[in-house]
């Protein structure tokens, strides 16, 4: 196998990708998965706010009003945000501890084929009988008594995928601990390496609860199991611990590699070393343990009892100071430095003021008692969104534009960057300031329609323009993304001009080896500290040239994953009774995924070796296209 | 002259006010205008925690302000290279203090506020005679309506629930059904409906409904519970105790309402066993039991609303009783055709069962 690269055609390229187990371009299969699912995530939050943008719309019906609520919350959350972060994870987190790949390559492959076909699952819901309808939140008393299959995509799809996620989060971890370039010490390591770590550690402790409460969930829908039939002596309040039990971790699970989004965007455009580095790291581990203590204040209303409501009360507001003494460190980078508004940039000061507002009403929602009447109104929809859309999904943008030239290549056009950035962070602050309001006159969440006689017209037709100009946004920024491609101006190891980490001293996009040579790492910001000191070659490196060994391609993991998207078509229509062809269905997709488990288990795969010669006439040849 | 201009100045302060109230919602379901001691207590902690929250916004918006004004690369020259500064444990130490002691400023209120709002300690009290010195309701949730019961009174009704002002209201929740959420936004905060467990709290009503516009404060379901979640709606009716004990009693007799007119008696034979057997799921006397698998209808003809959100005229009344999945997706009635051997009601029908049903009053 030979690193020089060859004009593939197009069956090729797919067939590459297939099978591929470099972590680069696992990245961009997250990135474009992700992506597809998070316009379609957006065309469903366009159509609520068609609904809702006058009284008595009729725009939608009430059942597919919930339906598309239902989709639009599980899209967004589990198929796009995450996995696009995942795809930066992926692309860049190896690349700034100077490893040759992440620990498992196999694994992250599996990882993204069970997520992707665990999202295809869902989604198919729409085309095969209605999709789920009982919330993202899916609670058990309104899950069990929904009809036709809808809730049955949900839990199969989410169980699909979330192994995917946990796979994925197992990885980085041994990764981080164990992949390290000599010198990386654990407090040298990138802001955006430790939200990985610490993201990683949520999702390996966050996800069995929600695998539980949804094998709990399929059990009861499918095999008439009782966990939360309360007529059996079932209890629905269960589901709601389990899924709150993840369901907060979910939301750091999120905001924290956004947080090391940020983090790394804060220090390279203001040309300064991040301030208070070591609060910072310690914050992060205290807001990833915390987020564990705090999930009953999503269960206030629930009759939990004051002594409940009160110890959560107290812990939900703990989470703020760690929060706030990151954004002060944030303040205090840029405070002195050399500020260049580059479209990262942006995103990035823009940020501050909306996650601060975000927060704000986060701790007064901690309020219990206020809570009773916040909790399930249109304020804690304006919160949640502040918070992940004025967090996760700017964060999202902002790293799109960052890693755009590390992962293809080439830069998205900063002058289309900011106009995506202007119409989406208007709209955005359009669409949502105004729910505050609409929560505190009165306005319940989901809904589908609303009187006249309420008084929620005005604030609701703001609400929907404000959604136009986000639109608009996300259009521009795939007409960039789009005339990016077809100009392809190719750019240098550095295309911002001041990275400071391992990521910006190798060429954009990386050989598929990463670093011929493992670098040295020399303290925090390592690329820097080598810039600074004028060092010519870019790094110093750990280890003379030589051979390098790569795992091989394998389309194991793609039949493994389709395996289980076969079998829960089979576990889908088996209880139907009328369907005799279902557990054959379920037969052979499990026979699929446990046939391949066994081919991968008895095949030894030894992998190949790069020669020190090819990697010679790599360098010679500046080729950075891998294989 | 001068006159024209205190015109002009009422005119501004009262485009003001109504800018300022239209801000506020209405009050028959706003938080913003609280009309019992539970919502005001609620709104109490609004605001505190919006000052709080407005000084934390300001003191960052000053530094963040300053910081990207102050430092950007075109004032800083191009190839300026920062001091890379590591950080200040001093600065630190401030910005972990100060939020510290700005969450404990919230705490107090918050844990006191929690334990007094679920203080349900006094709810059993009984006077001397035996009876409870509070009024309690048990409050059932179901597909899309409201059942209310008065156990101490032994009477119930549905989707309008009537309330003693100046007094502490227990209320008990289940649900029978879906989970729900039982808020009166303007009275308190909400508490949820569980399929198995009964939810105690209560509210203070201190405004009499007769005062708004609509004349009934506004009540939701605020836990999603199916397709029409957003149409669960119900009504509050504040009266003050006399007018209240006047209630209760007229609900409280055994007498079967009359139908007055043949119009109406011809709705009451419809409505009857030998007609579409209504009375099946629907009782007519408020001083019944619980548990109708459709809502009590003594009180019809004085509620605010056909099925909890449509106007209250006989046009809406017939409409719903022809389809009422046209108007409620997912709810249990049966459409009236049904009833009638798969044949649609004749409008003489129709006009019957609303002239007998809008004749449902206890009230004079």
């Amino acid at each position: 196998m030979s690193s020089i690269a060859q004009k593939k055609g197009f069956g090729a390229t797919i067939w590459d990708f297939m099978t591929t187990v470099d972590h680069k371009k696992i990245a961009i299969l997250y990135l474009i998965s992700g992506g597809f699912f998070f316009l379609v995530g957006g065309i469903e939050a366009m159509m609520i706010r068609i609904q809702l943008a006058k009284a008595g719309n009729d725009f939608l019906s009430a059942g597919l009003y919930n339906e598309i609520i239902t989709m639009h919350g599980t899209t967004m959350i589990f198929l796009a945000s995450m996995p696009i972060l995942l795809a930066f994870m992926n692309a860049i987190m190896p690349l700034q501890i100077g490893a040759r790949d992440v620990a498992f390559p196999f694994l992250n492959s599996l990882g993204f084929w069970l997520f992707f076909f665990g999202g295809i699952f869902l989604n198919l819901s729409w085309f095969m009988g209605g999709a789920p309808d009982a919330g993202w939140t899916n609670y058990a008393s309104l899950a069990l008594a929904s009809e036709g299959h809808g809730i049955d995509f949900y839990t199969l799809g989410l169980t699909i995928s979330g192994f995917g996620t946990l796979i994925a989060g197992i990885n980085f971890l041994v990764t981080i601990i164990n992949m390290r370039a000599p010198g990386m010490t654990y407090m040298r390591m990138p802001l955006f390496t430790w939200t990985t770590f610490v993201a990683s550690a949520l999702i390996l402790l966050a996800f069995p609860p929600l695998t539980v409460g949804l094998f709990f969930m399929v059990f009861d829908r499918l095999f008439g199991a009782s966990f939360f039939a309360v007529e059996m002596g079932g209890n629905t309040i269960i589901w709601e611990h389990l899924f709150w039990i993840f369901g907060h971790p979910e939301v750091y699970i999120l905001i924290l590699p956004a947080f090391g989004i940020f983090s790394e965007i804060f220090a390279i455009f203001s040309r300064k070393r991040l301030f208070g580095y070591t609060a910072l790291v310690f914050a992060t581990i205290l807001i990833g343990f915390y987020g564990f203590m705090v999930w009953a204040h999503h269960m206030f209303t629930v009759g939990l009892g004051p002594t409940a409501n009160a110890v959560f009360a107290l812990a939900t507001m703990i989470i703020a100071v760690p929060t706030g003494i990151k954004i002060f460190n944030w303040l205090l980078t840029i405070w002195g430095g050399s500020i260049s508004f580059t479209t990262p940039m942006i995103y990035a000061v823009a940020f501050i003021p909306s996650f601060v507002a975000g927060g704000v009403t986060g701790v007064m929602q901690a309020i219990a008692p206020l809570d009773y009447q916040l909790h399930d109104s249109y304020f804690i929809v304006a919160h949640f969104h502040y918070v992940i859309v004025g967090g996760v999904v700017l964060a999202i943008l902002a790293g799109t534009h960052l890693y755009w030239p590390k992962m293809f290549g080439t830069m998205l056009s900063e002058k289309l960057g900011k106009w995506t950035f202007w119409f989406f962070f208007i709209g955005f602050h359009l669409t949502f300031f105004i729910q505050h309001f609409l929560g505190l006159m009165g306005m319940p969440r989901r809904v589908y329609t609303f009187g006249a006689d309420q008084g929620w017209d005005l604030f609701n037709a703001i609400s929907s323009a404000g959604a136009i100009f986000m639109a608009i946004g996300v259009i521009i920024l795939l007409v960039n993304v789009v005339m990016t491609t077809i100009k392809n101006e190719r750019v240098g190891n550095d295309p911002w001009g001041d990275g400071r980490t391992l990521e910006w001293a190798i060429p954009s996009p990386p050989p598929f080896y990463n670093f011929a040579q493992t670098p040295l790492v020399r303290g925090l910001d390592s690329f820097w500290i080598e810039k600074m000191e004028g060092n010519k070659k870019g790094m110093i490196f750990a280890e003379p040239l030589g051979d390098i060994h790569m795992p091989n391609n394998s389309f194991i993991p793609f039949v493994m994953s389709l395996g289980m998207f076969v079998a829960s078509f089979g576990a889908l229509y088996f209880l139907d009774g009328d369907k005799p062809w279902a557990l054959a269905v379920l037969v052979i997709g499990l026979l699929i995924t446990f046939g391949s488990m066994l081919v991968r288990s008895l095949k030894d795969d030894l992998g190949f070796h790069i020669t020190k010669a090819e990697l010679l006439k790599d360098a010679k040849g500046g080729n950075t296209d891998g294989h | 002259m001068m006159k024209g201009i205190k015109k002009w100045r009422l005119f501004a302060l009262m485009t003001a006010l109504l800018v300022f109230l239209a801000g506020c919602g209405r009050e028959e379901i706003s938080t913003l205008i609280p009309a019992g001691e539970v919502a005001q207590d609620q709104f109490n902690l609004l605001i505190l925690s919006s000052i709080v929250m407005l000084f934390v916004i300001i003191v960052v918006s000053i530094i963040f302000v300053l910081a990207i004004v102050k430092f950007r690369r075109s004032k800083m020259g191009e190839d300026m290279i920062p001091e890379q500064v590591e950080g200040s444990a001093r600065l630190e130490f401030l910005w972990t203090a100060v939020p510290i002691v700005l969450l404990l400023i919230l705490a107090v209120p918050t844990v006191y506020s929690t334990f007094d709002l679920a203080d349900v300690s006094t709810m059993d009290v009984q006077a001397e005679d035996g009876t409870s010195t509070h009024l309690t309701v048990n409050v059932t949730g179901k597909l899309y309506w409201w059942e209310f019961e008065y156990p101490e009174q032994g009477i119930v009704t549905a989707q309008e629930l009537v309330v003693p002002t100046d007094e502490r209201v227990y209320f008990n929740l289940i649900s029978a059904d879906i989970k729900h959420s039982f808020w009166i936004p303007s009275v308190g905060g909400k508490l949820d409906v569980n399929p198995e467990n009964v939810n105690t709290f209560y509210l203070t009503f201190n405004q009499e409904s007769s005062e708004l516009d609509d004349g009934v404060f506004y009540g939701k379901c605020a836990e999603l519970c199916g397709p029409s979640h957003a149409l669960m709606d119900f009504k509050v009716k504040t009266v003050d105790r006399e007018e209240f004990d006047q209630w209760v009693t007229a609900m409280q007799s055994e007498e079967p309402p009359v139908a007055e007119g043949d119009l109406a008696q011809q709705g009451e034979e419809l409505f009857g066993p030998d007609g579409l057997a209504c009375i099946q799921c629907h009782a007519i006397s408020g001083s019944g039991g619980t548990g109708g698998i459709g809502p009590n209808l003594a009180t019809f003809g004085d509620r605010n609303r056909v099925a909890g959100y449509l106007e209250h005229n006989e046009e809406n009344l017939k409409n719903w009783i022809q389809d009422p999945q046209e108007y409620k997706p997912g709810n249990l009635m049966p459409d009236a055709s049904s009833l009638n051997n798969g044949e649609e009601l004749s409008e003489q029908e129709l006009d019957a069962l609303a002239a007998y049903l809008m004749g449902l009053t206890v009230e004079e």
